[in-house]
């Protein structure tokens, strides 16, 4: 905590602020490309549903990743190269983005269905959400492994700079990937 | 450990949590695809969401983290009173810093969009929703936050691995249904 042990409204505001401002930079960097597709989306309201919840689960994968793998670069049960570790915990991530957006877009498709009008079938949404997932999965495990790697190469407490700088990468992945299925799919 | 194992592992630690937090994230999806109106007549506004949602869960899962280790260090006790100094520094530097950088992401989005001869709402829209939001919100979750993690520690749960998944899951659904709040109060404020 690098605030230490004296708390002040002001000490922490400070202590924070930077990385808050830059990481507000980047998710309107994500914003940005949303706004791009803003006619497409207000137009099929299921694809508007699934965008809080694909730029969430993405976050939480890369997050849920790069906290393990910190966890064993801390044991030093992790070496960097082929590393039963490293293997495993990318094909478990793999694994729970199969799982995860296929319900995820038939969710995002029911809610839509059942308040409304959804444009779409919902084999089209299935496939958007799941398209989006597994490639989310690909570069949440890409985008953890370096900064993970780039944290202990730099000489960083990879607990303080890999789970926010990881959480938010992803975030602003999860639009742009979205956004790339969408031109493609719908 | 084989990679087998260590991936079996890791997919039944994860999924409930991820399960959990994508019902959340649904959610949110729900009153997001229910505010196209707003959305149409404050332009901007879409722009703006990703930031004001990643803010509410940067600043109060570092807040949980905050308290999480603080508990650990036996530096706050776990006791939810006014007079807990520490605790109100936290809160208030939490909502403080939420409300600065919303605010900041309005004006941002706002001079992005306009350098790039995009279709905006007045500055001020954008400025009152993030704030409005950022209060109600900041308010809300400020409480979750405190009595999950403090409330969860006296019944032996480690703070660390409750605070995450809690702000991941409210913070979203929190953030949107304030978010519509606000979009709401400034059109009416404005006659949109």
């Amino acid at each position: 905590m690098s605030v230490g042990t004296r708390w002040s409204v002001r000490g922490i505001v400070r202590a924070t602020l930077p990385v808050l401002v830059a990481l507000t930079a980047l998710e309107l960097a994500s914003g940005l490309v949303l706004g791009t597709i803003q006619a497409t989306l207000l137009e099929y309201p299921s694809l508007l549903v699934l965008v809080p919840v694909t730029i969430g689960t993405a976050g939480n994968l890369g997050s849920i990743l790069a906290a393990r793998l910190s966890t064993a670069f801390h044991l030093g049960t992790l070496r960097f190269g082929r590393d039963d570790t490293l293997v495993g915990n990318a094909v478990a991530t793999i694994g729970l983005a199969a799982t995860v957006f296929p319900i995820v877009g038939a969710g995002a498709w029911g809610l839509t269905a059942a308040t409304g009008e959804t444009g779409l079938p919902v084999s089209t949404v299935v496939i958007v959400s799941l398209a989006s997932g597994l490639l989310l999965a690909g570069l949440a495990i890409a985008v953890s492994i370096a900064a993970t790697y780039a944290a202990y190469r730099l000489g960083l407490d990879p607990d303080d700079v890999v789970i926010p700088v990881v959480t938010n990468v992803c975030d602003v992945l999860g639009v742009l990937v979205l956004f790339g299925v969408v031109q493609m799919v719908v | 450990m084989t990679i087998r194992e260590v991936a079996i592992g890791a997919y039944r630690e994860a999924l409930p949590i991820l399960a959990v937090s994508a019902a959340g994230g649904l959610f949110a999806g729900l009153v997001l695809g229910g505010m196209d109106a707003e959305l149409r007549e404050i332009e901007g506004l879409l722009v703006l969401v990703p930031a004001l949602l990643a803010t509410r869960g940067n600043v109060y899962g570092s807040l949980g983290a905050r308290l999480g280790s603080a508990l650990h260090q036996g530096l706050i006790e776990p006791r939810i009173t006014l007079g807990n100094e520490r605790l109100r520094a936290a809160a208030a530097a939490a909502v403080a810093s939420g409300l600065l950088v919303s605010t900041l992401a309005a004006i941002m989005a706002f001079a992005l969009l306009l350098a790039l001869g995009r279709p905006v709402a007045p500055v001020w829209m954008l400025v009152g929703v993030a704030l409005i939001s950022g209060l109600i919100g900041g308010g809300v979750l400020v409480t979750m936050v405190v009595t999950v993690v403090l409330v969860g520690y006296r019944r032996g749960l480690n703070p660390d691995t409750l605070a995450g998944p809690v702000v991941t899951t409210t913070g979203d659904v929190i953030g949107m249904a304030t978010l519509l709040v606000a979009a709401r109060i400034v059109l009416a404020v404005g006659g949109g």
